[in-house]
Parts: C-alpha cells; sequence; structure tokens
C-alpha cells in the first residue's frame, strides 16, 4: 500500500499540461475518423445499403480534415500532438509536416473518387464482405502512416493498412486473386519484418523512436555507429514496400487480380507509403548515410525503370500492364531519393502526388475499358473509340499524364527530375528517366491504337457478340464517369497550372533538408540540432 | 548471455531463410514464424539481458539503474508478436484455401493469375 505523499508532484518535468490548441487535433482526426467509421462499419456489415452512404460521408469528411491541416501546416509550419500528453520522445508524437499532409490530401481524395467508382464496381456480396470497412481501415493505416512522427508507430500503420489490404485483395475469393493475395502477403510481410528488424537496431542505436529526436540526435552520434548499415536495412524494407528492383515481383504478381477498384487504391497508394518511408526515413534522418549508398539506390532507380518500362511494353493485360506502368513511376522516385538534392526530392515529392492521381485514375480508366468491351486482353480489344468518344478523349489524357507528356500533370515531376539530375551530373540517371518515359509512351499509345481506334474485333461477323460489333455509342454510367472526368480534370489542372504543387512540393522538400521546424514543434524549448 | 543470443538468433535467421527459399508454401509460412521469433528475440537482447536487477527505481532517483533491462523493447515485442501472430493465422487460412482452389501447395504452379503461355501483344492490325 503506497501511503498517500505530502510532497506536491511537479507533473511538468514528465508531462504536457497545457492542453493542444483546437486546431492541432487535426493531425489525429484522420486517422481516428477513419478507424471509428471502420469499426462502425464492422458493427453493420449486414446493413449493407448503409455501407456506401456512411462511407462517401466519411471520406468527404477526411477530405475536409487534411485540406483544412495541409492549410494549417501551410500557415503555421509543422503542428505535433503528442499521445497520452507524455512529454515526447516518451509520448507518441503525430507530426504533421507539409510533406505528410499533402500525401494525406492526395490519398483521400484519390479514396473518395475510387469509392464512387466502386459504386458500380463492387456488388452487394463485396460490400456484404466488407468492402468498405476494410476501405477505411487501410485509409487509417495510410493516413496514420502519413502524419505519424514516431517510427515505431510508422510500422504499426504499415500493418494496419497490409492487413486491411489483404481483406481488400481477396474479395469474391476467387482462386487467382488467392493466389496473387498469396504472394503479395508473404512478400509484403517480409518486407515489413525487415523493417522492424532496422526499427530494432534503431533503437538498440539511438535509444529513441521518435523521428524528431533522432534527427537531433544523428549528427553526434553518426561517428561511432554503424548508420550506414542501418541506412541499408531501412532502404532495402521500404524499397520492397515500394516495389523497387529487384525486389519488386510482388507487383506484377499480385495487383492484376483483384477487383479493379482495389488495384486502383493499391496501385495509387500503398506503394507511395513506402516512398514516402523511404524519403522521410533516408533524407530527413539520415541525410549523410544516404549519400553513402546513393550509387546503390540510383542502379536501382535505373533498373526499375528500365524494367518496368520493358515489362509493360510486354503485356497483352491491360492491368498488368499498368502495374508496369506503376513501377516505373515508383524509378524515378527513387532517383530523385539517389540524387538526394532539395530539388530532386522535391522532384520526387511531386512525382508520388502525381502518380497517386494518375495511376489511381488510369486503373479506373481500365476498369471502364472492361466494362464497355468485357476484356482486359489487347489481343481482343477494339472499337472503344465508337463506343464511347468522351471516355476514349479522358483515356488519351490519362495516357499522356502517365508517359509524362505535355500539357498533363507528368510532365512537371520528370523535367524537375531532369534538372537535378543534370545539375549532379547524373546523365545516366537522366538518360535512363527519358527512356523509360518513351518506352511508356509507346506502349500506352499501342493500348489506344489497339484498344480504342482498332475497329472492333468479333469472331464471327453473323453472330457477333452485338454490343461489340454495334458500334453503337456506350451509355455514360456517372459512377465511373464521375471519378475518371474528375481525376482527368484535376492532372489537366496541374498540368496546366504546376505552380502550388511545385511550391508545395519543393517546400515539403526544403522541410526534410533542414528539419529545424520539424524538430521544434516537437521539443518547442530545445532547438538545437 | 547476449553472445549465446546473438548465435540463437543467428540460427533463427538461417533456418527461416532456408525454409523461405523452398517453393511449399507450408514451409514458406514456417519460415515467416521462424524469421518474426527470430525478429522478437533479437529486439528482446537489444534491450539488455538482465535479471539479477529488478526494474524498480530506487529512492532519490528519477531513473532506473543504468544496468537494469529496458522495459521499452519488451513492449515493441509485445505489439510485434500480437500483429505477426493474427498475421500468422491469416496465411495459414489463406495457404489452406489456395491449396483447396488450386489444388497445389507449390508456388511454382501456381500460375493462374500469372499464365505461362499469356501472348504477347498484337504488333499492329
Amino acid at each position: 500500500m503506497a501511503a498517500p505523499t505530502s510532497t506536491p508532484v511537479d507533473l511538468s518535468t514528465a508531462m504536457i499540461l497545457a492542453p493542444p490548441a483546437l486546431g492541432d487535433w487535426l493531425v489525429i482526426l484522420p486517422v481516428a475518423l477513419m478507424i471509428a467509421t471502420g469499426g462502425l462499419l464492422m458493427m453493420i456489415r449486414k446493413s449493407v445499403r448503409l455501407h456506401a452512404v456512411i462511407g462517401l460521408s466519411a471520406l468527404a469528411l477526411l477530405i475536409v480534415l487534411d485540406a483544412a491541416l495541409l492549410w494549417r501546416v501551410w500557415q503555421n509550419g509543422p503542428i505535433t500532438m503528442t499521445m497520452g500528453r507524455w512529454l515526447p520522445p516518451f509520448g507518441i508524437s503525430f507530426t504533421a509536416d507539409i510533406f505528410g499532409a499533402s500525401m494525406a490530401l492526395a490519398s483521400a481524395i484519390v479514396a473518395l473518387l475510387a469509392s464512387i467508382f466502386a459504386l458500380k464496381d463492387i456488388s452487394t456480396t463485396g460490400l456484404r464482405h466488407g468492402f468498405v470497412a476494410f476501405l477505411m481501415l487501410m485509409m487509417a493505416g495510410v493516413s496514420g502512416a502519413f502524419l505519424t512522427g514516431d517510427i515505431f508507430n510508422l510500422y504499426v500503420w504499415f500493418e494496419v493498412l497490409l492487413i486491411s489490404s489483404f481483406g481488400l485483395l481477396i474479395l469474391g475469393s476467387e482462386p487467382r486473386q488467392i493466389e496473387g493475395a498469396l504472394k503479395y502477403a508473404i512478400l509484403n510481410l517480409i518486407a515489413t519484418t525487415l523493417f522492424l528488424i532496422s526499427v530494432g537496431y534503431l533503437y538498440a542505436i539511438f535509444g529513441t523512436l521518435n523521428m524528431a529526436d533522432i534527427a537531433r540526435k544523428e549528427a553526434a552520434i553518426r561517428e561511432g555507429a554503424p548508420l550506414v548499415t542501418l541506412t541499408a536495412l531501412f532502404v532495402l524494407a521500404f524499397g520492397m514496400k515500394a516495389a523497387a528492383f529487384p525486389v519488386n515481383f510482388w507487383l506484377p504478381a499480385s495487383y492484376h487480380t483483384p477487383r479493379i477498384t482495389v488495384s486502383a487504391l493499391f496501385g495509387g497508394l500503398l506503394t507511395k507509403v513506402g516512398i514516402y518511408a523511404l524519403i522521410k526515413v533516408t533524407v530527413m534522418l539520415f541525410p549523410v548515410e544516404r549519400e553513402a549508398i546513393s550509387l546503390a539506390i540510383a542502379v536501382s532507380a535505373v533498373l526499375t525503370m528500365i524494367l518496368g518500362a520493358l515489362g509493360a511494353l510486354a503485356q497483352n493485360d491491360l492491368r498488368r500492364m499498368i502495374g508496369y506502368v506503376v513501377i516505373v513511376g515508383i524509378g524515378n522516385m527513387l532517383a530523385g531519393v539517389a540524387v538526394g538534392t532539395p530539388v530532386a526530392v522535391g522532384g520526387a515529392i511531386l512525382y508520388a502526388l502525381h502518380s497517386i492521381v494518375a495511376m489511381t485514375a488510369l486503373y479506373l480508366m481500365a476498369g471502364e475499358v472492361f466494362r464497355l468491351s468485357g476484356s482486359w486482353q489487347l489481343s481482343t480489344l477494339g472499337g472503344l473509340w465508337a463506343r464511347s468518344p468522351w471516355f476514349a478523349g479522358v483515356s488519351f489524357a490519362l495516357m499522356l499524364a502517365a508517359s509524362g507528356l505535355p500539357p498533363l500533370s507528368g510532365l512537371w515531376p520528370k523535367v524537375v527530375l531532369l534538372k537535378a539530375s543534370l545539375d549532379i551530373g547524373a546523365w545516366w540517371l537522366a538518360t535512363a528517366i527519358l527512356v523509360s518515359a518513351f518506352i511508356v509512351t509507346i506502349a500506352l499509345a499501342r493500348v489506344f491504337l489497339l484498344a480504342y481506334w482498332r475497329p472492333a474485333i468479333t469472331d464471327d461477323p453473323m453472330t457477333g457478340d452485338p454490343m461489340a460489333s454495334a458500334g453503337a455509342v456506350a451509355a455514360a454510367d456517372w459512377r465511373t464517369a464521375a471519378p475518371l472526368c474528375l481525376l482527368t480534370a484535376l492532372v489537366l489542372f496541374f498540368g496546366l497550372f504546376p505552380e502550388p504543387l511545385l511550391q508545395a512540393s519543393q517546400m515539403a522538400a526544403d522541410g526534410l533538408a533542414d528539419p529545424r521546424a520539424y524538430i521544434r514543434s516537437v521539443f518547442p524549448e530545445a532547438a538545437t540540432p | 548471455m547476449e553472445t549465446l543470443f546473438v548465435i540463437l538468433i543467428g540460427l533463427f535467421f538461417a533456418a527461416a531463410i532456408y525454409l523461405m527459399l523452398s517453393k511449399f508454401t507450408i514451409r514458406i509460412l514456417l519460415g515467416i514464424v521462424l524469421l518474426g521469433n527470430g525478429v522478437n528475440l533479437l529486439l528482446f537482447t537489444a534491450g539488455r539481458l538482465t535479471r539479477q536487477i529488478p526494474p524498480i527505481i530506487p529512492a532519490g532517483s528519477d531513473t532506473l539503474s543504468i544496468a537494469a533491462a529496458n522495459p521499452l523493447p519488451q513492449a515493441l515485442i509485445l505489439t510485434a508478436i500480437v500483429i505477426s501472430f493474427s498475421f500468422f493465422a491469416f496465411l495459414l487460412v489463406l495457404a489452406y484455401r489456395a491449396f483447396e482452389e488450386l489444388g497445389t501447395d507449390s508456388t511454382d504452379e501456381m500460375r493462374l493469375a500469372e499464365p505461362r503461355d499469356e501472348p504477347l501483344p498484337p504488333t499492329g492490325y
């Protein structure tokens, strides 16, 4: 029995006594909202009709929250909230900077539009199996990963989004989905285990898991600790999550198996979470060590780009081809990490934001192709121009965006990355970016040629499928048309007016290169690096 | 004590990697379990192995004595055990369903999603 102490305890040495400002709650609200909605949907699993309404309103609210958070971060710099009011680094901190907040906003927008598409794509059975609930929990994991300031917490969010992505991946339980899910699950589990190993070593070296704390202690510890090894381990773990060569074979094996909406969400969001973590850890926490292994990252980037582009060229299945296009984008972002100057990192961040939108749109486009013609195979597709002229136009714009041609948003990150790699004399990196973009252009142009321009193929002109052979203009469905048009409008808008995005990504990169503002938001009293 | 544990962890990793290189799903899964446990032991060892010093803060001091075991890695392991256990349960069911649906547990023969004879796209029309 502890006797009551007579001396008053000074809590201010251990706890934050002032309540957080009302606006600071925005850091945690996106995650809280998604977890709460996910839990609610689990409880009302059988009332399928409510799922879409609740899910869509929650995602709309998520966009509002993320936008408010980004606006606040833009005005005031990084903001921090520490769980349980324990003083950092003892409490788990959530810290939002421009990088994390803008990625969270982009993923929320994409998630809302993809779930509008899902209204058409996901059957009632899929809803009853918990599509919306899994989507909410995956968004909780994605938002948590973007907003957390604690590296073990980042591991936990990776696991949250991974386990919900398993649920989404096997929605429908078709044999090929189970096969894809098995390969995806095993390789991603190994990747997160590698991440856990790195976290263990990190804690053994630093004695802290708070990113700001690591960033400010890093310079003092650098001499006597095996930090290059640690950074290499992190790069391997995150590279595997982000689908960098040579640990990316899980992506083309699995991303074409689930429902197309799920593919779209995965292609847009999950690999980008890996890239986000990679940029955050290598650029902000271990800049000197990143420089030491930058050649290895650059080689991996070049191989990811070139082999991804060649893979895209060799695919007959539209969805598998888009999977390889996603990989090419990862190679571009890795190139930015390898160069490592603030301009290059800004280019990589810009590419990530563009890729979230463009890759989701590309997968949804494939879904609409299947809805109109009933095939994924380039060898049998045809006549889509006649079937749906507006859709052909939208597809053309999306293909330009994905291959990085003006006037769409794919151009600007490539320009920034090219300039950054030429600035440090890495002409071969610049060549690889251009060559891979060229091959992707060929691959996508061929899709347009075969699926849209080519007249529809019918095996027998007399008894052929009347849908395909009639050449009648297909009716548009708002549930598929609206997300496609909005995503295309986004890539077109940011292709024509790239200034706000360029500025945001550059500010994000500067904040990573010089994390003093980030550290000050976690440790207000001691801003010493 | 640490040296012994390091050797043990090395054995865990070696066995895990050996098993994961197999093409049969059940061996891969056993490899993953061993890997997860190896990592847990690694975290455990990183937090100092000691049983002589109880984790009690002495009177007049604010912190544990420097030789006491660090409790935080043990909390990390607890989290990691829960997560890897649930993942393993999911993977076991998934592997069983894969065996039922695909009729094989060899990853070499799981080619439904990636058929060997997939044609190249047409070069023109």
